[in-house]
């Protein structure tokens, strides 16, 4: 298995390189052997691997990577020929048709998926996330940090649905993107180490079915990243399944708040 | 106190009066709620205040404190000194330490990045450093590459202000590059991955050893008058000053040229600069042993790291397998509250060495070390973590004085560092 860290040097602001390491990390504990390719703007795209990880930067490296990995054309070739996509933040936005460049003004995602994204009008999403994500294992914890909204094309599903925070942004509480491989979040964290059945995910999306990992360090910190989020989160999701619709925000379903025991995906 | 126009002659008693009233309620040191009141009272005290003071202000992500310090030594050599040493770099920690300065004496200040626009606006500094620009609290502060053209507008246009510069950050140096006045020192950046791409044109910076240059508009590394040299600082005349510091690790040393160099730009010679320097052993409590009492007395060693930078830089300092190491961290709104810089810190250095998690986000820095292979343990108490890594030390037969005691590296990040010192000083460490 290869996984490719895309533009480090333009993409790596956020601690996003570390979805690499734990991608390749789970297949070795698995002991099968995974290797993580560091791919520096200026130099070609591996055009040959399995999962591409794309993360968040500023906006000028942000509309220099769109360019060059349009230009480049590796990626677009990859996931045509069945690689998957972690895209995350500017990864995001990147993969989509459309984004705000620094100026504000639109530029040319590299049209991966579906969706636009453009400046948001309040203030900058900042801070912890919460996301129910039934298909992608579970609840998701994570830290977001951005300016930017992002609409979904018709052809695209959310990765899931906003219970604490901001996500998308643009109504309707969805947060991120999957469309065929390619799966986007706002999520940082890095979002696979505070979420290893979302990791075990694409991970399954290549080589099918995982035995489960046994993770006490992960299921200690979500468990003390939901308990913190939760104590807000359970009351106003109190009062929002007392009245008479559901808090747009909140879940009315009652989603477990401890991580379950290797709570990945059934294959699928 | 020297003579003030009137508004400022109330407003600074005021705040030392208040920085008094809040040591005697316990609440710190006082300076920056006394420059707090000193501000509100009089919005333009921070300018009268540093009338009659010729200032050195010391700015980056990474060395402030230090290199401030380091100055301050060096500046002592040759009369009165005010320093803000507590760290508190805000307009309101420079009003509260000016407020308290000797009649005529230098300046050593440490300013914040995000402020260094403003202050050198109030302050008409002799003499600014720019050390370096890195990622830094991504959840709060500007972006690196806004921070460095906020820098570049702030020494533009001001033909007496000489700028000290750290010619091997890019960031810096395009920065630097707008003033009239520079000295470039070669102070390194090991960390290169917020320079990737040109501050001036955004192409893609290359590196090449320890030059590096734009191949699109032709920004370069700019020649050093002063680098690093063995044990030597080396001038571009040819001469060569040895010097020793009190301080560990070659970023110190860098700091030390920087210091020197901002020194030397405020009259003291050089020689004497750097000599001055050899005094300081601990800035703030960082590199401070503390000894725990015990049966078997444990010692610690306090290093601080903010950012992924600064815990590169430490993870190069402390001993060698299978010497453990306490690592604490914090995410509070001082410290960033988003902790996924942890992954971009090469905690795989660590490889051979237990080591011990704790603070506030202990959590996340136990995920992080798992996926590092390194072996590690979690301890919620910050002293009985230290404690732990002793007892592993010995167990794993690390280097002490004489078998009577361990020692043990202990790396934290901002608010953990302040907490960890604390707790160890209230359970009787010295």
């Amino acid at each position: 298995m290869r996984v490719v860290d895309v533009f480090p040097d333009l993409l790596g602001t956020y601690g996003d390189g570390g979805n690499a390491v734990v991608l390749a990390q789970r297949l070795r504990w698995r002991g099968m052997g995974a290797e993580v390719v560091r791919a520096p703007s200026g130099s070609p795209v591996p055009a040959s691997a399995d999962i591409y990880c794309l993360g968040g930067g500023e906006d000028g490296p942000q509309a220099q990577a769109a360019a060059a990995l349009a230009e480049d054309g590796s990626l677009a070739r990859a996931v045509a020929g069945g690689a998957v996509v972690l895209a995350v933040c500017a990864g995001f936005q990147i993969v989509g048709a459309t984004f705000a460049g620094a100026d504000g003004r639109p530029r040319a995602g590299v049209g991966l998926i579906d969706v636009a994204s453009r400046r948001g009008t309040g203030r900058r999403a900042v801070g912890e996330i919460l996301v129910e994500a039934p298909e992608m294992g579970g609840l998701l914890t994570g830290y977001e940090n951005h300016g930017g909204v992002t609409e979904l094309g018709p052809g695209v599903a959310p990765l899931g649905r906003v219970l604490a925070g901001v996500g998308n942004g643009t109504g309707g509480a969805t947060e991120g993107a999957v469309a065929g491989r390619v799966v986007a979040t706002y999520l940082h964290g890095p979002v696979l180490a505070r979420n290893p059945a979302l990791a075990d995910h694409l991970l399954e999306m290549v080589v099918g079915p995982l035995p489960a990992l046994a993770d006490p360090d992960v299921e200690e910190l979500r468990s003390e990243r939901l308990a913190a989020l939760g104590r807000g989160w359970r009351r106003r999701q109190r009062t929002a399944s007392g009245g008479a619709g559901e808090g747009r925000r909140h879940g009315g379903r009652g989603v477990p708040l401890a991580p379950r025991r290797g709570d990945h995906l059934e294959a699928r | 106190m020297r003579h003030l126009p009137a508004r400022s002659a109330v407003a600074a008693p005021l705040g030392l009066a208040v920085a008094a009233a809040s040591r005697r309620l316990g609440r710190g040191s006082g300076s920056v709620i006394g420059g707090r009141v000193t501000l509100a009272l009089d919005p333009g005290a921070l300018r009268q205040l540093a009338g009659g003071h010729a200032l050195g202000l010391v700015s980056g992500t990474n060395g402030k404190t230090t290199t401030t310090r380091l100055l301050a030594s060096a500046l002592a050599t040759a009369g009165p000194v005010v320093s803000n040493q507590t760290g508190s770099n805000l307009p309101a920690g420079l009003v509260a330490a000016l407020a308290q300065a000797p009649a005529g004496a230098a300046g050593a200040l440490e300013v914040d990045e995000a402020w260094l626009g403003h202050v050198v606006e109030e302050v008409s500094p002799v003499a600014v450093a720019l050390l370096n620009l890195s990622r830094d609290q991504l959840d709060r502060v500007s972006e690196v590459r806004s921070l460095g053209a906020r820098w570049r507008a702030a020494v533009a246009g001001r033909p007496r202000l000489r700028v000290v510069a750290n010619c091997d950050d890019p960031i810096v140096a395009w920065a630097a590059s707008a003033a009239s006045q520079v000295t470039w020192v070669a102070a390194g950046q090991a960390w290169r991955l917020d320079a990737g791409g040109c501050p001036a044109c955004e192409a893609r910076i290359r590196f090449e050893g320890e030059d590096w240059s734009c191949p699109s508009c032709g920004l370069a590394r700019p020649r050093p008058e002063a680098w690093l040299e063995g044990e030597s600082l080396a001038l571009a005349g040819g001469g060569r000053i040895g010097f020793r510091l009190g301080l560990p690790g070659r970023f110190n040393r860098a700091n030390a040229a920087m210091a020197a160099v901002l020194a030397a730009a405020m009259g003291v010679e050089l020689d004497k600069a750097l000599e001055a320097m050899a005094t300081v052993g601990d800035v703030e409590g960082r590199y401070q042993v503390l000894t725990l009492a015990g049966p078997r007395p444990l010692r610690a060693r306090l290093l601080l790291a903010k950012n992924p930078a600064g815990w590169s830089e430490l993870l190069d300092l402390v001993s060698p397998p299978p010497a453990p190491v306490v690592l604490a961290i914090n995410a509070r709104v001082a410290d960033g509250r988003d902790p996924s810089w942890l992954w971009d810190v090469p905690f795989e250095r660590l490889a051979g060495r237990p080591a011990v998690a704790t603070g506030e986000r202990r959590r996340d820095l136990a995920v992080r070390l798992r996926y590092a292979d390194v072996c590690h343990q979690v301890v919620e108490d910050l002293v009985e973590a230290v404690r732990r890594a002793g007892a592993e030390g010995t167990s794993a037969g690390s280097p002490d004085d004489g078998g009577a005691s361990a020692t043990v590296d202990v790396i934290a990040n901002y608010t953990a560092f302040q907490d960890l010192r604390a707790a160890l000083l209230a359970r009787g460490a010295r």
